[in-house]
């Protein structure tokens, strides 16, 4: 356990010292949730109706902009296969890194996701909801992530091809996150069971894509 | 062609459907004959070439896992 | 089971059986063409559109049932290392994809006549199009990864995590429709099939079937050659260079 928190320590640092991927990501968040109504038109009532689903989409891309350095640095300077003969097993490994990723990368888009949807004209009282919603859901974006992470490492064109891989196995995060956000907004009730899915999503995806991720990671070894 | 069966008010989406199945499935099959024989061509050029050192270790190691 | 591992044995057995798949499975299409337009009946709720089902079904039940049997056959390369595992995941992409392809485009063209639009998110059509990107995602790492070996082994941890998540998929998406109720009036799945429309389309399906069996022993035995004419090229420039050598 003390390896595990060691190692994630070590990535947080490393990220916190590089910068970068954090601002990257919330810059790219501002991004696409500004360019939104560009396309869509200025009617806020239109904009209101389609917060939720944008700003979930905007998060899901946004989250996968930084997903190809995930064990890129690792592999390229020869930690990642010392890791993999060192105690803590490569599954561990993968999931302190997964981890590392929600901290640095997901965390800082859900705090700023309400910044957001100020300019998507979300309703205030939906703003409690939108940050437990992603909190809950985005988990199983860096887990699941991983996996293509580890599936692509060290390819040329990898990081259109993650994209290509990881968005798909999305597909049931958004659409729980989507929906538990909107039952909220419309019953006011939390724990209903999309959210309730989306929590299980999360959990199943950390609990079994460290697993996808160390066998991916080994075929990269030999 | 009154022996030609009347499919109804949307018999240009049927045949339709059916020619798109049709194309697809030729191109299918067409490309993966045309891919097994390229491979055929190329195996009896590097074999005519007299380089059979490696398949001919493979049919000894094949022999080997069968024992 | 370890019979079917020699990749020469294989070979021959594919030689034996193939010309007897090919017989059966044009016999199949022509009764089964046959029957689908000449016998089956208009449907009293879809009309002659019915017989866009004959080939639309078949397609559908391929693209799921080839990605079944790419997962299997992971499981296997990945677990015990079965070489031909690995060939036939690989082999069976494509196919499995072009009849993915099939069962959208069809479904499409059902659709315009019966939904009034081409394209529906309905569950089944929105399940069927993540499934394609599935295979998409499949074929473009095989592509990526130049070793043959690594991208046998990382395609098939992909194959089996999206054989995981398929039903999960499917899930979400039956939620998610159920939420935005779509224009489906009629629906794929009726309470019973009547003989008139379901031996035909048994009977389509078993030559799809077998024409995609097919397809997946030629595209095997390509596979397998196109290994040995790789090692044979390696063997070339080894030999090449060693005389190079020797020349110096």
């Amino acid at each position: 356990m003390s390896a595990f928190l060691t190692l994630m320590r070590r990535d947080l640092r490393l990220a916190l010292r590089e910068g970068g991927t954090t601002g990257t990501a919330l810059g790219f968040f501002l991004v696409v949730v500004a360019i939104l109504p560009l396309g869509l038109g200025p009617d806020l009532k239109l904009l209101a109706r389609l917060a939720p689903g944008l700003l979930w989409i905007a998060l899901l891309l946004s989250a996968l902009l930084s997903l190809d350095r995930l064990f890129h640095n690792d592999a390229e300077d020869g930690s990642l296969e010392t890791l993999a003969m060192g105690p803590l097993p490569l599954e561990a490994v993968a999931a302190a890194k997964a981890l590392a990723h929600w901290l640095t990368t997901c965390l800082p888009l859900v705090v700023a996701a309400p910044l957001m949807a100020v300019l998507l004209n979300l309703p205030i009282e939906a703003f409690g909801p939108l940050v437990l919603t992603m909190a809950v859901g985005s988990p199983a974006l860096s887990f699941l992530g991983a996996i293509g992470a580890s599936l692509t490492l060290g390819l040329r064109r990898g990081g259109p091809l993650l994209a290509l891989l990881v968005l798909p196995l999305y597909v049931p995060v958004l659409i729980f996150g989507v929906t538990a956000l909107t039952t909220a907004m419309r019953d006011g009730d939390m724990l209903s069971p999309p959210f309730l899915i989306l929590l299980a999503l999360s959990l199943a995806a950390g609990a079994l894509a460290p697993i996808a991720s160390a066998a991916a990671l080994r075929a990269n070894f030999t | 062609m009154s022996a030609m069966i009347d499919l109804g008010p949307h018999a240009a989406f049927i045949l339709w459907a059916y020619g798109i199945a049709a194309g697809v499935l030729a191109c299918l099959i067409g490309w993966i004959v045309a891919d097994y024989r390229r491979q055929l061509r190329r195996l009896a050029q590097l074999e005519a070439a007299g380089i059979t050192r490696r398949s001919s270790r493979i049919r000894a190691r094949s022999k080997v896992t069968q024992a | 089971m370890q019979r079917f591992a020699n990749p020469t044995k294989f070979m021959s057995l594919a030689d034996a059986i193939l010309p007897w798949m090919i017989a059966l499975a044009a016999s199949l299409f022509a009764v089964g063409l046959y029957l689908a337009f000449f016998v089956a009946p208009a449907d009293y709720q879809q009309g002659e559109t019915v017989r866009i089902m004959f080939i639309h079904v078949p397609s559908a039940w391929l693209a799921m049932m080839g990605y079944s049997l790419i997962a299997l056959s992971s499981i296997g390369s990945l677990i015990w290392r079965h070489p031909l595992a690995d060939v036939a995941a690989k082999a069976a992409l494509p196919i499995g994809a072009s009849f993915t392809l099939l069962a959208l485009v069809t479904g499409a063209l059902w659709g315009k006549p019966m939904w009034g639009a081409y394209w529906v998110w309905d569950a089944r059509l929105t399940s069927v199009l993540i499934l394609f990107l599935l295979y998409i995602g499949l074929i473009a790492l095989w592509q990526a990864i130049e070793d043959p070996s690594r991208a046998g082994r990382v395609a098939a941890i992909l194959a089996i995590v999206g054989f995981v998540n398929v039903p999960i998929i499917k899930f979400s998406v039956d939620w998610w429709n159920t939420l935005h109720q779509g224009a489906s009036v009629i629906r794929l799945d009726g309470p019973s099939i009547h003989p008139s429309i379901l031996i035909p389309l048994l009977v389509m399906t078993a030559a799809f079937t077998t024409l995609y069996f097919v397809l997946v022993l030629i595209a095997m035995k390509t596979e397998i050659l196109r290994r040995r004419v790789s090692a044979l090229q390696s063997a070339r420039a080894g030999g090449a260079q060693a005389s190079a050598v020797a020349a110096e």
